[in-house]
């Protein structure tokens, strides 16, 4: 009985070995070989270059910024959400995730042209009057595209989590004297930030590493980490370098995750 | 005693069309306590809601020391709750959870520790500061949840089904305790029950409700021994109802014989309910009873036995520790005192006690 039940886990087995274990141990070698096959480690070095360094920091502190406009702009929908009943939720949750299952390319490309210099939105800003909208081809365009992208990512573990907590909780600290500020703050919050969490992850390490949004809205002058390595790729043609870049970018999100795993663990069963 | 705690003045609430309190009026003394008692959806819980804040009622009024706080926030009134799932905050141990309330209201670190250590002394769970609420058994929670409401020296303490989830033992145990409490605390207690025998064991007083009307208020024993109408009598411990006739002032007739009973003022040849619990038919020689009947069935209950009888047409049941056998013959005999008479429902409210619904 037993041994059926694995035998179901095989396809998925091949498919992680040929797609997942595979490539990874491939991006390993590259990156601690040169180009005719010798041991090195100068690939990793890399990383030190003055480029790769600002391209890294850049890419962390969009992803970091967009988190954070992410997670203030999908809080209070979750509780709108997370407080309506269920036939209303549905439509706006429909009306939330519709973009998601449209093409994540044609969505970039549409804010592309929607933010040209000479874009629908500087037409309709001209029309009215207003200063044109000049963002193009800046972070705030790059960090404009990422929170629309990754937006619902936030908004559904946070609804996921808020739901889940028992209205008796909100109602006992009523009771107990707090107002409706005081029992979000010490009973809301702290038992939604499992939902946190998973949202800043699953918002962050996808911004941290794109190179679409950066390419189609930076107009190919903003660099961010991901773009680097596209470029030792594609460019320069250089696997190895790229392969030792994409490590590094790989150790940050490991990083990331081992700190928001020990946050949580720290933050269930004791004080806020 | 005598002083009017809280006063509830034409409370109506209407949820999605259907009126689940009508025009309900109650008040409640100071240092009482009351239990609201009843089956599932008879308007109990609404109406602790409606006290506690967490629902505001539709029309009517909730006075409170002289105060009208119908529309008045939970976090400003001077009561508290336990909630029936006990709701304590699951991120935060059990010394947090009772410095909760404190903590908002900015009370002083040591005034605050002083407070915890008395409250959990109060309900037995000394030594119980750090532990988590998760880890923590129901029954205990269940103290935690009273300790983190004590702490806030409320005038009211709000009680919904609170020993709902504990087992049998468990559950005796702590209306011992909840007495113990109330009568060290001096506090009220209003208390939510479907359970008859808390609401007897534990209450000053008893409100019976029913489909949102309240079918009789009274003591333990009025509710027991003098029921108002047969939705009383059958929710409070067993009973025989019976559709008699009154003949005349302390005499009944029920299935064709004539009972002696206590009763006056209800007429002559008037038609009324009558209850006779069962602890209260005497099975005698079959000569010398009212009625004769035969032992249809016997069930050994542990403190007594339970027997129907089978007399003039209808079963008759009978609570004895004596024991006598299927199919014997026997008298059935009953004191003039142990006759309840009932008037038969009338109007709209009385409606809602028939029988069917329970």
């Amino acid at each position: 009985m037993k041994n059926h039940k694995k035998w179901l886990s095989g396809p998925y087995a091949v498919w992680a070995a040929g797609f997942t274990i595979i490539p990874l141990l491939m991006i390993v070698w590259y990156a601690f070989t040169t180009e005719e096959g010798n041991f090195t480690l100068e690939n990793l070095t890399q990383i030190a270059a003055p480029e790769t360094v600002k391209a890294l920091a850049l890419a962390l502190l969009l992803a970091a910024v967009s988190t954070l406009i992410c997670l203030l702009l999908a809080y209070p929908l979750a509780m709108i959400l997370a407080s309506k009943n269920v036939s209303q939720t549905n439509f706006i949750v429909l009306i939330f995730i519709l973009p998601m299952w449209m093409n994540f390319l044609l969505r970039t490309l549409a804010w592309q042209t929607l933010l040209e210099k000479n874009g629908v939105i500087n037409m309709a800003l001209r029309f009215l009057h207003l200063p044109a909208l000049e963002i193009i081809n800046t972070p705030y365009a790059i960090i404009l595209g990422m929170v629309y992208n990754f937006l619902p990512y936030m908004v559904l573990p946070l609804y996921n989590v808020l739901i889940k907590i028992d209205r008796d909780y909100i109602n006992a600290a009523k009771d107990l004297g707090a107002n409706s500020v005081q029992s979000f703050l010490r009973v809301t919050l702290p038992l939604s930030v499992p939902g946190i969490i998973s949202g800043v992850t699953m918002v962050f390490i996808p911004s941290l590493t794109t190179f679409v949004i950066s390419d189609l809205l930076g107009g190919g002058k903003i660099l961010l980490i991901g773009n680097v390595i596209e470029q030792e790729f594609k460019q320069v043609n250089n696997w190895n370098v790229g392969s030792a870049l994409s490590l590094v970018l790989m150790f940050f999100i490991v990083i990331n995750m081992v700190l928001v795993a020990k946050y949580d663990k720290d933050g269930e069963g004791t004080t806020f | 005693m005598s002083n009017k705690l809280i006063n509830l003045v034409d409370i109506t609430k209407v949820y999605d069309g259907q009126t689940v309190l009508d025009e309900l009026n109650l008040y409640i003394r100071e240092n009482e306590f009351l239990t609201l008692l009843g089956p599932s959806g008879c308007g109990k819980t609404t109406t602790l809601r409606i006290i506690g804040g967490f629902e505001n009622p539709d029309r009517g009024q909730v006075i409170f020391n002289g105060q009208d706080i119908t529309t008045l926030p939970p976090y400003k009134r001077q009561l508290n709750t336990v909630f029936q799932k006990y709701a304590l905050f699951p991120h935060m141990s059990i010394a947090e959870n009772i410095a909760f309330g404190l903590k908002i209201k900015g009370k002083s670190r040591q005034y605050i520790n002083d407070k915890i250590k008395y409250a959990l002394k109060l309900v037995n769970l000394e030594g119980f500061e750090n532990r988590s609420p998760s880890l923590l058994s129901g029954g205990q929670q269940q103290r935690v949840a009273i300790a983190r409401a004590i702490v806030n020296e409320p005038k009211v303490l709000l009680l919904d089904e609170p020993l709902g989830a504990l087992d049998l033992k468990l559950r005796q145990d702590m209306q011992y305790e909840l007495i113990r409490l109330k009568n060290e605390l001096g506090i009220t207690f209003i208390y939510v029950t479907h359970d008859q025998e808390e609401a007897l064991t534990m209450s000053d007083t008893i409100v019976v409700m029913n489909q949102g009307y309240i079918q009789q208020i009274g003591t333990p024993e009025d509710i027991y021994n003098e029921p108002q109408n047969a939705f009383v009598a059958d929710f409070i411990g067993e009973s025989n109802i019976f559709p008699g006739l009154m003949i005349e002032d302390r005499l009944v007739e029920i299935f064709g014989a004539k009972f002696a009973c206590v009763d006056e003022g209800f007429g002559r040849n008037k038609p009324v309910d009558v209850v006779i619990r069962p602890e209260d038919i005497d099975l005698v020689k079959p000569k010398k009873g009212i009625i004769t009947g035969r032992v249809t069935s016997l069930i050994f209950k542990g403190v007594h036995y339970e027997m129907d009888v089978m007399a003039n047409g209808v079963e008759w049941t009978v609570h004895s520790t004596d024991m006598v056998p299927v199919g014997e013959e026997v008298g059935i005999w009953v004191e003039p005192s142990d006759i309840q008479i009932m008037h038969k429902p009338e109007s709209e409210d009385e409606e809602a006690v028939s029988l069917e619904e329970s």
